[in-house]
C-alpha cells in the first residue's frame, strides 16, 4: 500500500518535473551567456497555445512541438533584441514578455477553450524494463516520451556547457564579454543563439503541458510555473545536472501538492512549491560562501564595445 | 563612411524633460501601432477598436469614472513602486501586498471588534501594515541574506493568491453567500462612501494623492530620501558614507508594500465590500503599477497621470470586450506591448541626434 503510494508519487513527479526540467535548462544557458529572461512564464504559455492550435489544427502532435518551440524561440527573441541590441534593463524586458505572452495567448488561444484533442503524445511504457521491481514501475511504465527525451539531453547540455568549446564560449560571454570580444569572439551572437535556445526549450515545456501531460487548452495554464523555473536556475546555481534534481524536487512538491489534498486544504498545498522555493534560496544563501550564489559575473549586463 | 552622414549621433549626459515626453509618447505610439496589427489579426478593425478604446474610457462621466476607478489602485501601488525602484529594489510583488491588504481590511470590517467609527480608518492602517509585512519579507531576505528580490516577491505573490482563495473558500467563507467562495458582505461602515452613484471610492483616490505629494517631498528633500537615491545608484557610496543599506531597504519595502496594501483596501472596501476571489479583486494591478512607475520615469508626481493613463486602458479594454467581443486579455497585451517600447526607446532618450552632420 506505502510501496505503491511511494512508487506513483515518484512516477508522477517526472510526469511534473517534466516541464520545470525542460525550461530550467533553457533557462541556465540564457543565463551563461549573461542574458537573464523573466520571460519564461510568457513563453511557456505561447508554447503551450501555439502546440495545442497546431495539433488540434494539423491532426500531429509532434508538428506542435516544434511550433511550440518556435513560438518560444520568436519571443525570446524580441526579449533578445531590446535587451542586447538596445541594452535595456533585462527585468523590466522580461516582465513584459511574461504580460504580453500571457495576454497573446489568452487572445489566440480563445477558440480553443475547452475542446478536446485527439492528437496528443501519448504515454508509453518500455518493454522489458518496465518488469524491473519499482524502478520499472517509476521509470518505465505510462510515461511521457518527452520525460525521456527532457531526461536524455540533461547530460548533453551539461556537458556541451562545461566541456566543449562552445560551453567554454558561452561561459565567457557571460562571465566577461569585453575579453571573450577581445579574443574574436561574437558577443552578441552568441547571447542571441543562447536567449533563442532558451525560448525554445520554455516552448517545448508549454507544448509538454498542453498536448502531452494533460491534453487541453486553459488560458493561464502555466500558473507560474515559469516563475519557478528563474528560482530553479538560481537553486541549481546555473548547473544542468543540479537543475535537474531541483527540477524534480519541485515537480514532486507540485505533485504532492495534489496528492495530498485529502488531508490538507488544496490552497494551502498550492503555495508549497512557491514557500519552498524562497525557502530554497535561503537554505542556499547560507550554504554558499559567494555573496551572488555563483550567478555568471555580466548577468544582466548588457554589452557595448568600447565599455568596461 | 559615417563620416558622411547627415547627422551626427552624440550622447547626453542627462536626458532633457521634452527628450523624455517625446519618446515617451512615441513609444506608446508605437505600441499602439502594434497592437492594431494584432486587432487585426484577430479580425477587429484597429481604428474601430481604437474609437471604442477611447469612448469606453472618456466618452461620459460613466466612463471616465470607471477611468479613475480603475487609476485609483494603480496610482496607489504604483507609488509604492517608485519608492521600491528608487532602490533598486525589484518588488514584483505588489500584487500579493495588495491582496494582503484586502486580506487585513476584511479582518477589520468582519471579524475585529473595532467600533463602527473607525472602522474605515482601521482598514487602512491595517491594510497598510499587512502588505507593508509581506514586502518587509523580501526585503530582509534580500539586504540580509542577499536573496533576488525578483524572485522571492514573485513567489509571495503566489502564496498570497492561494492565502485569499484558502479564506475565501475555508474559514472565511459567508454563510449568507449561498455557497460561493466569497466573505459575507461587509456592514455599511466599512464601505467606502462614493462619488454619486459612480465606483470612485474618493478616499482612497485622496490618499493616493497626498501620498504622491509626499513621498515626493521624501525623496526629493529628506535625508531618507537622499540614502536611497545614493544607496540605489550605489550601495557602496552609501555605505561608505555611513548609509545603512539594510535599514533604507526595510524602509523602502515597508513603505511600498504598505502603499500596496491600501490599494488593496480600497479595492474590497470601496467596490467589492467582501474579500472574494484573487482574480475578481485585482486584475493584475499589481503588475501594471510596475507599467505605471515605469512610464512615470519613478516620480511619484508624474504616476498620478500614468495611474490614470493606464486605469483609462482598463476601462477601455473592458468596453472593447463587450462591444468587439475581444477577450479580456487584450489590455495585458497592450500592457505587455506599452512596457517594451517604452524601454526598447530608452536608448533614445540618451542620444541626441544633430542634424546639420557638421564635424
Amino acid at each position: 500500500m506505502i510501496d505503491e503510494w511511494v512508487v506513483g508519487t515518484l512516477s508522477r513527479t517526472l510526469a511534473y518535473g517534466t516541464p520545470l526540467l525542460l525550461a530550467t535548462l533553457g533557462e541556465i544557458y540564457s543565463e551563461r551567456s549573461g542574458v537573464l529572461n523573466l520571460g519564461v512564464e510568457g513563453m511557456m504559455i505561447l508554447g503551450a497555445v501555439s502546440a495545442f492550435a497546431t495539433a488540434f489544427i494539423t491532426g500531429n502532435p509532434w508538428l506542435g512541438m516544434l511550433f511550440a518551440g518556435l513560438a518560444g524561440a520568436v519571443a525570446s527573441l524580441v526579449h533578445g533584441f531590446v535587451s542586447i541590441t538596445l541594452r535595456a534593463n533585462q527585468v523590466v524586458s522580461g516582465l513584459a514578455l511574461t504580460m504580453a505572452g500571457l495576454g497573446l495567448s489568452g487572445l489566440f488561444g480563445k477558440g480553443f477553450e475547452g475542446e478536446p484533442l485527439d492528437a496528443t503524445i501519448s504515454n508509453i511504457s518500455v518493454p522489458v524494463l518496465k518488469e524491473i521491481p519499482y524502478l520499472g514501475d517509476i521509470l518505465f511504465v505510462d510515461q511521457n516520451p518527452i520525460v525521456y527525451i527532457a531526461l536524455a539531453i540533461t547530460p548533453v547540455l551539461s556537458f556541451v556547457l562545461f566541456h566543449t568549446s562552445i560551453g567554454i564560449t558561452i561561459r565567457s560571454v557571460g562571465e566577461n564579454p569585453s575579453a571573450a570580444d577581445s579574443s574574436g569572439i561574437n558577443v552578441w551572437l552568441v547571447r542571441y543563439l543562447c536567449v533563442a535556445f532558451g525560448g525554445v526549450l520554455a516552448g517545448f515545456a508549454g507544448g509538454y503541458l498542453s498536448i502531452a501531460y494533460r491534453p487541453a487548452w486553459t488560458q493561464g495554464m502555466t500558473n507560474g510555473m515559469g516563475w519557478l523555473v528563474i528560482a530553479l536556475t538560481i537553486f541549481a546555481s546555473w548547473n544542468p545536472s543540479r537543475g535537474l534534481f531541483g527540477a524534480f524536487l519541485f515537480g514532486a512538491l507540485m505533485h504532492l501538492s495534489y496528492r495530498l489534498q485529502p488531508w490538507v486544504a488544496p490552497e494551502l498545498l498550492k503555495m508549497m512549491p512557491y514557500g519552498a522555493a524562497i525557502l530554497a534560496l535561503v537554505v542556499l544563501s547560507f550554504g554558499t560562501l559567494k555573496k551572488n550564489m555563483g550567478a555568471p559575473n555580466a548577468l544582466q549586463q548588457p554589452y557595448r564595445r568600447g565599455e568596461k | 563612411m559615417l563620416d558622411n552622414l547627415p547627422f551626427e549621433i552624440e550622447k547626453r549626459q542627462n536626458p532633457t524633460g521634452l527628450a523624455v515626453i517625446t519618446v515617451s509618447f512615441l513609444a506608446l505610439l508605437g505600441a499602439f501601432l502594434v497592437a492594431s496589427i494584432i486587432f487585426w489579426a484577430y479580425g477587429a478593425n484597429p481604428i474601430k477598436a481604437y474609437q471604442v478604446l477611447f469612448s469606453g474610457a472618456f466618452g461620459g462621466v460613466y466612463e471616465i469614472s470607471e477611468t479613475v476607478r480603475r487609476a485609483t489602485p494603480l496610482l496607489l501601488a504604483g507609488i509604492g513602486l517608485v519608492i521600491a525602484f528608487r532602490a533598486k529594489f525589484w518588488n514584483i510583488g505588489a500584487e500579493g501586498q495588495l491582496l494582503l491588504g484586502a486580506i487585513a481590511a476584511t479582518w477589520v470590517a468582519l471579524f475585529s471588534p473595532i467600533p463602527d467609527p473607525f472602522v474605515i480608518p482601521a482598514m487602512f492602517f491595517f491594510g497598510f501594515l499587512a502588505g507593508a509585512a509581506w514586502g518587509l519579507i523580501p526585503a530582509f531576505l534580500k539586504s540580509k541574506l542577499g536573496i533576488n528580490d525578483v524572485i522571492t516577491t514573485l513567489m509571495l505573490n503566489y502564496v498570497a493568491i492561494n492565502l485569499v482563495l484558502f479564506l475565501v473558500q475555508g474559514p472565511w467563507k459567508g454563510d449568507e453567500q449561498w455557497g460561493f467562495p466569497y466573505t459575507n458582505e461587509f456592514s455599511p461602515a466599512a464601505k467606502l462612501p462614493t462619488i454619486g452613484t459612480t465606483n470612485v471610492h474618493w478616499i482612497t483616490l485622496v490618499i493616493g494623492v497626498l501620498a504622491a505629494v509626499v513621498i515626493y517631498y521624501l525623496i526629493n528633500r529628506t535625508t531618507p530620501g537622499f540614502e536611497i537615491k545614493v544607496l540605489g545608484s550605489s550601495p557602496a557610496a552609501g555605505r561608505f558614507a555611513g548609509m545603512s543599506y539594510v535599514k533604507t531597504t526595510l524602509f523602502v519595502m515597508f513603505v511600498s508594500g504598505g502603499m500596496a496594501g491600501m490599494a488593496g483596501v480600497g479595492e474590497v472596501a470601496g467596490i467589492h465590500h467582501m474579500l472574494r476571489n484573487p482574480n475578481e479583486l485585482s486584475l493584475g494591478y499589481g503588475y501594471t503599477a510596475i507599467i505605471v512607475a515605469w512610464l512615470a520615469r519613478k516620480n511619484p508626481l508624474a504616476v498620478i497621470v500614468t495611474s490614470l493613463f493606464f486605469g483609462a486602458i482598463f476601462a477601455g479594454g473592458d468596453a472593447i470586450k463587450v462591444s468587439l467581443g475581444l477577450p479580456f486579455q487584450i489590455t495585458d497585451v497592450f500592457n505587455g506591448l506599452i512596457l517594451f517600447f517604452l524601454i526598447g526607446s530608452e536608448l533614445l532618450m540618451s542620444y541626441k541626434i544633430n542634424w546639420s552632420g557638421s564635424k
